[in-house]
């Protein structure tokens, strides 16, 4: 008798059921901020009643069809609100970062000599921010984007993602920027390191029903960062586990760990809502309507030239 | 009694055969549909024209490299049917074929372009929709297999409506926006352009592909295109990440740099 239920199980329970399904439309948009607001210290989680008062003070402070604060903040939320899809909510947690880990919820320092090349990069893209087309940051250039992952920081809009899984791969397209990361599941090696994407080289396993994904093999140039929020740097020892964990019939648990030891003076860890969504995931056509780049190109030489101008009218 | 016994003993051997069965099969798709799973390509010179054509040069400088190869055509009856106004735009832009591509710029192929670019391209057949990767340029969509919907906005890759009549995947594919070409010689079409494609298991590792072309601003009659796509077999092949925008920013923005004047 046993073994003919055993019998049975074995024929109707196919493969595809043996690890959990992370397919569907997502969307990662909340009100939790990257970093911690100093002020709260050591504070992981907002009450509920908390987590009102913040919502509602946060949904009025980044509005952007206000028209306070004079003209300077006027013209600076020009992107106004029709652009900002962000959610009016933190993330289902109530957590007061995105950042877990280390326990102030903030990025570790750099270390010094990253600091030191941060700030020289800082300083030359102060002085010439569009020489050309690759001193400008990646978004720019439609090459990547903060939701872009990994790891897959939340923006101010065209958070969904949409997933699609295989019992071999897992496919992770983000809305943000069109950006797609198929990533294999059989427990092949990496590509060696000369072969380098922006997106890096990701390899998946099951770790119980937690799928983690280990990324290495990261192109970086002096404007990669994590996310536009922050001003992160990134350089070859760049290493990410993410880990997606099914907690709801309508969310994903996402972390990951950012390990480059040679500019963080520690990991740190990131965690993020991914909230079922009804989509659909629009195609984000970027770089082929990318006037923007040859815009800010061109403004910069008008500027270049005015100076020019400027100088050779004050001698 | 022993007649029990003797079952009993054959169970496990048939459990541990039917778990090996289900353990072991290739990448294993939803119950009762074929498995189109995998990394596929064309391997034909489509890319270059869609009708059968002989070699011709390249940019001189490259050489062998540069050079067209010759290759058979993948239209069905051969002929395009350009309407006489259509027919005169295609000539144009074949003789503007080196600046005029969109491929130049590294624009998303369109659908059926994307099919047979020099580049593999990646099934992902999950259970409520299927994903179809381009290595080139990045390029994705995503096919909605619940009931069809129209399609929003147009986009470069389209809209995809997708279902079952057999073993194939019917794919309608609509919502293309005017600006892709079928081909680096200028063979192209408008924003009324219509695609239905057909991908059908051979055998494990051949997928036979078509797409049939209606767009009435362009064509007089519907056409259609086919060819086999071919499994790639390689043990850890995989797409390679191709993000060309890059690789043509020199070419589109290298006039807009800042010129360094010398004292």
């Amino acid at each position: 008798m046993t073994y003919r239920v055993l019998l049975l199980v074995s024929i109707t329970v196919p493969v595809w059921a043996q690890h959990p399904s992370f397919e569907g439309i997502w969307n990662s948009a909340s009100l939790t901020p990257f970093q911690r607001p100093a002020e709260l210290g050591n504070k992981e989680y907002y009450t509920e009643q908390e987590a009102a008062v913040y919502e509602k003070n946060k949904a009025q402070e980044v509005n952007r069809d206000r028209r306070d604060g004079g003209q300077e903040a006027d013209i600076a939320r020009a992107y106004n609100e029709l652009w900002f899809d962000r959610g009016s909510k933190l993330a289902r947690t109530r957590r007061t970062s995105m950042i877990i880990d280390p326990p102030d919820g903030r990025v570790p320092p750099m270390t010094p000599e990253a600091r030191k090349k941060f700030q020289a990069i800082q300083e030359k893209f102060a002085v010439h921010p569009a020489d050309g087309p690759e001193d400008r940051p990646l978004p720019d250039r439609c090459l990547m984007f903060s939701q872009s992952g990994p790891p897959m920081i939340p923006g101010n809009y065209n958070d969904l993602y949409q997933i699609v899984q295989t019992p071999e791969y897992i496919s992770i397209l983000a809305e943000m920027g069109n950006q797609v990361r198929v990533i294999p599941l059989d427990g092949r090696s990496h590509l060696p390191q000369n072969v380098q994407g922006w997106m890096g080289d990701s390899r998946g396993h099951w770790e119980g029903d937690t799928l983690v994904v280990e990324t290495v093999n990261f192109r970086f140039n002096d404007r990669s960062r994590f996310g536009v929020q922050y001003d992160g740097m990134t350089d070859k020892n760049l290493r990410i586990t993410e880990r997606f964990t099914r907690t709801s019939p309508d969310s994903i648990l996402y972390r990951a760990i950012i390990d480059d030891p040679t500019v963080y003076t520690k990991p740190w860890t990131m965690e993020v809502s991914l909230e079922k969504s009804e989509g659909p995931v629009y195609e984000y056509a970027c770089h082929e309507g990318n006037y923007g780049l040859a815009g800010v190109l061109a403004g910069e030489r008008v500027q270049e030239k005015r100076a020019a101008e400027q100088k050779g009218a004050n001698r | 009694m022993a007649y029990h016994d003797r079952v009993a003993r054959l169970i496990p051997a048939v459990v541990v055969a039917a778990l090996l069965a289900v353990l072991s099969a290739p990448a294993q798709a939803p119950a009762g549909k074929p498995n189109l799973n995998g990394i596929w390509q064309a391997v034909n010179t489509a890319n270059w024209d869609i009708q059968t054509h002989g070699p011709s040069p390249g940019p001189p400088a490259l050489g062998a490299i540069g050079t067209i190869p010759p290759g058979l055509g993948v239209v069905d009856g051969g002929e395009l049917p350009y309407l006489p106004e259509a027919a005169a735009k295609k000539k144009q832009n074949f003789a503007n074929r080196w600046t005029a591509d969109p491929e130049i710029k590294c624009y998303m192929p369109g659908v059926p372009r994307a099919t047979y670019m020099p580049y593999p391209f990646q099934i992902l057949q999950g259970t409520n929709s299927i994903m179809i990767v381009y290595e080139y340029a990045n390029a994705v969509r995503t096919i909605n297999m619940g009931p069809p919907r129209e399609a929003q906005v147009d986009s470069w890759m389209g809209w995809s409506n997708g279902l079952w009549e057999g073993k194939t995947l019917v794919v309608d594919v609509t919502g293309q926006v005017d600006q892709t070409w079928f081909d680096r010689s200028g063979d192209f079409h408008s924003d009324a352009l219509h695609v239905v494609e057909r991908y059908t298991p051979v055998n494990e590792n051949v997928l036979q592909y078509e797409a049939t072309i209606e767009d009435p601003k362009v064509f007089s009659r519907p056409w259609k295109m086919s060819m086999p796509l071919y499994r790639r077999l390689e043990k850890n092949a995989q797409l390679m990440e191709f993000k060309c925008a890059e690789f043509v920013e020199e070419l589109l923005y290298g006039p807009l740099r800042r010129k360094v004047t010398k004292p």
